[in-house]
């Protein structure tokens, strides 16, 4: 950018000042909170009401200690592992199905399916929680990690699809015609020549889903009631109720909760960006 | 009668591509289609428990909205879901444009600054909540703690207990969990606006505000129409915040009931009164659908024309 800063003239320098200081403060907004959790979870409860922006003694572990070994912290943990990995292989396995199909093949239906995807993108199924109730309770999923699953697949298939058609479509055909004339089948077309290549957008239809299903709360406290089926963001709620009183261990909850999530986007936050604002971003 | 090579290559062929069709769309018309059309039907239905009764019209409808118990509290919590729209689309939205041109400017720290925005965005909602109802705990809370140490003791308030703050503070929490949503979608916007209208701009010596005003808000315009629609549909289907920060009944006196508590007492019950009506609830899950599908639609429709193609 630096035809801005050649055009810039003694009012402009003080604007430029002033954005930093605006941006800086914003940051520290977003930021401190985060800290202040870490922060206290390494405290007693006597020390945050007493010390609450102190800096913490960092080998005082024993909140952690006990979240992880007296709770069902670490159940509600690889619960949520397994229904967001379940949910997301689910959702590219049938999204990558209809969108291949959509996007590789000439058919008189394509348009109505798309139109059919396109009405699941639109409507907010956390309103038709009363009859997915009563049909996951007639299909005897009702208080197990398949009731969330199943609706998690069907919120996130219609973006999966259009984000894999919309690729796949642009795929040139002398791919598929040089593999035809070798006599190659069409599912080892699919398979072989055409999938590898279908990386990049299943990466973005993962991260676009997983993220939501991960932090998910409103399926769960309808459809789940035993301990040993919640996903974090539930059995959350059940450990905040059991340790109102004790701060360091509510701290110490919420740290090990958030933790996985913000590491992971830390690390892979062009990904993370990308892929949360790609529904909003053409 | 044999079939013909190329007819089997068809068969073959059509048996394919419907394997690769078939179970997705059986999926989708399980779980979504068949689940929101019972969902208008069983309005339509007296419920006892989880056993559907009679058909009575529109009997819960008339419930929900004009009835002498429900009527007024859907009223008092469609106004909050009101307000929380209105406030957020200010300071989120607002708010995340005027970041985003700060950010546009690619300053000192700039990657810095916009991971650091979208650090809450990747949280559980669960765990925005139940943070910021520790920091705004009335004795312990580092909110009222900061305003102590700097003698700014008459400002400390039990800020979710007191009715005059509590929905103010939900909205807080609110835009401090989103804000780096539309601030980013916003950048993305922006930087796709050519550089040459931009440059060519300042120097003709626009100011900076003009050009704010004339050039990158009318051509942020997509941007905007995706999330105002967004947040308001976000904003009528509020749920978890109030939940978590103020629980289920909306306290302190309804002051922060919203629609998405209403609904959720409605049709699974409060914990304290185990009363379940799923006739009451599919009524005002249908209102509000067609409320959202109705205003949303007008919404994106009035945004999409301003906006402008280059």
């Amino acid at each position: 950018m630096t035809t801005m800063t050649e055009s810039a003239q003694p009012r402009p320098i003080s604007f430029a000042f002033l954005a930093q200081i605006i941006l800086i403060m914003n940051s520290f907004i977003m930021l401190y909170p985060v800290v202040v959790m870490v922060f206290s979870a390494f405290k007693t409860t006597g020390e945050i009401f007493e010390h609450p922006f102190a800096l913490p003694d960092f080998t005082q572990v024993q909140n952690f200690a006990r979240v992880l070994g007296e709770t069902s912290m670490p159940t509600y943990f690889v619960n949520s592992i397994i229904v967001t990995g379940a949910s997301i292989i689910l959702i590219l396995v049938l999204g990558t199905m209809a969108g291949y199909a959509v996007a590789r093949y000439e058919s008189r239906t394509n348009t109505f399916i798309l139109l059919f995807f396109l009405a699941g993108l639109m409507l907010p199924l956390k309103l038709a929680v009363i009859p997915l109730f009563i049909l996951l309770r007639d299909l005897n999923l009702l208080d197990s990690r398949w009731s969330l699953i199943v609706t998690y697949t069907a919120i996130g298939l219609p973006s999966a699809v259009f984000i894999m058609a919309g690729f796949l479509r642009s795929l040139p055909a002398e791919l598929e015609d040089a593999a035809r004339i070798d006599g190659a089948s069409e599912p080892r077309i699919m398979w072989s020549v055409m999938l590898p290549l279908a990386r990049p957008p299943m990466a973005i239809a993962a991260i676009q889903n997983a993220v939501p299903i991960w932090n998910d709360f409103f399926f769960p406290l309808v459809f789940i009631q035993t301990d040993s089926a919640k996903t974090l963001p539930q059995g959350l709620t059940t450990f905040m109720g059991e340790y109102t009183t004790d701060w360091g261990m509510l701290f110490a909850g919420l740290t090990i909760a958030a933790a996985p999530i913000t590491l992971l986007y830390i690390a892979l936050s062009r990904q993370f960006i990308q892929g949360m604002t790609a529904g909003a971003v053409k | 009668m044999p079939v013909s090579p190329k007819q089997a290559r068809t068969l073959k062929h059509r048996s394919w591509v419907a394997f690769l069709v078939v179970p997705p769309i059986v999926f989708m018309s399980l779980f979504v289609v068949y689940p929101i059309l019972s969902a208008f039907a069983y309005a339509f239905y007296e419920w006892r428990g989880l056993a559907r009764g009679e058909f009575i019209g529109l009997a819960n409808f008339r419930e929900v909205l004009f009835g002498a118990t429900m009527g007024p509290v859907v009223w008092n919590a469609f106004l909050h879901n009101v307000y929380a729209l209105v406030a957020l689309m200010i300071i989120q939205n607002g708010g995340g444009f005027f970041l985003a041109w700060l950010l546009y400017k690619e300053p000192f720290g700039f990657r810095f600054h916009r991971v650091a925005v979208f650090v809450p965005v990747v949280l559980s909602t669960i765990i925005v909540g139940f943070l910021w109802k520790l920091f705004l705990n009335p004795n312990f809370g580092i909110v009222n703690q900061a305003l102590y140490s700097v003698g700014l003791d008459s400002l400390a308030k039990p800020w979710l207990g007191d009715s005059s703050t509590a929905l103010g503070a939900l909205i807080l929490a609110n835009a401090w969990h989103f804000i780096g949503f539309p601030t980013l979608v916003y950048l993305a916007g922006m930087q796709r606006i050519p550089s040459e209208i931009v440059e060519a701009a300042r120097l003709d010596g626009t100011t900076e505000w003009q050009l704010l005003k004339g050039i990158v808000w009318p051509l942020v315009a997509p941007s905007t129409t995706i999330l105002f629609t967004l947040l308001f549909i976000g904003a009528f289907n509020w749920f978890e915040i109030p939940y978590v920060m103020v629980g289920l009944d909306g306290s302190p006196f309804g002051t922060t009931d919203v629609l998405g508590l209403v609904f959720y007492r409605t049709a699974f019950g409060n914990q304290s009164a185990s009363i379940q009506n799923f006739g009451q609830g599919s009524a005002l899950a249908t209102l509000l659908f067609l409320f959202i599908v109705v205003f949303a639609s007008m919404l994106t429709l009035w945004l999409r024309r301003r906006e402008i193609q280059f």
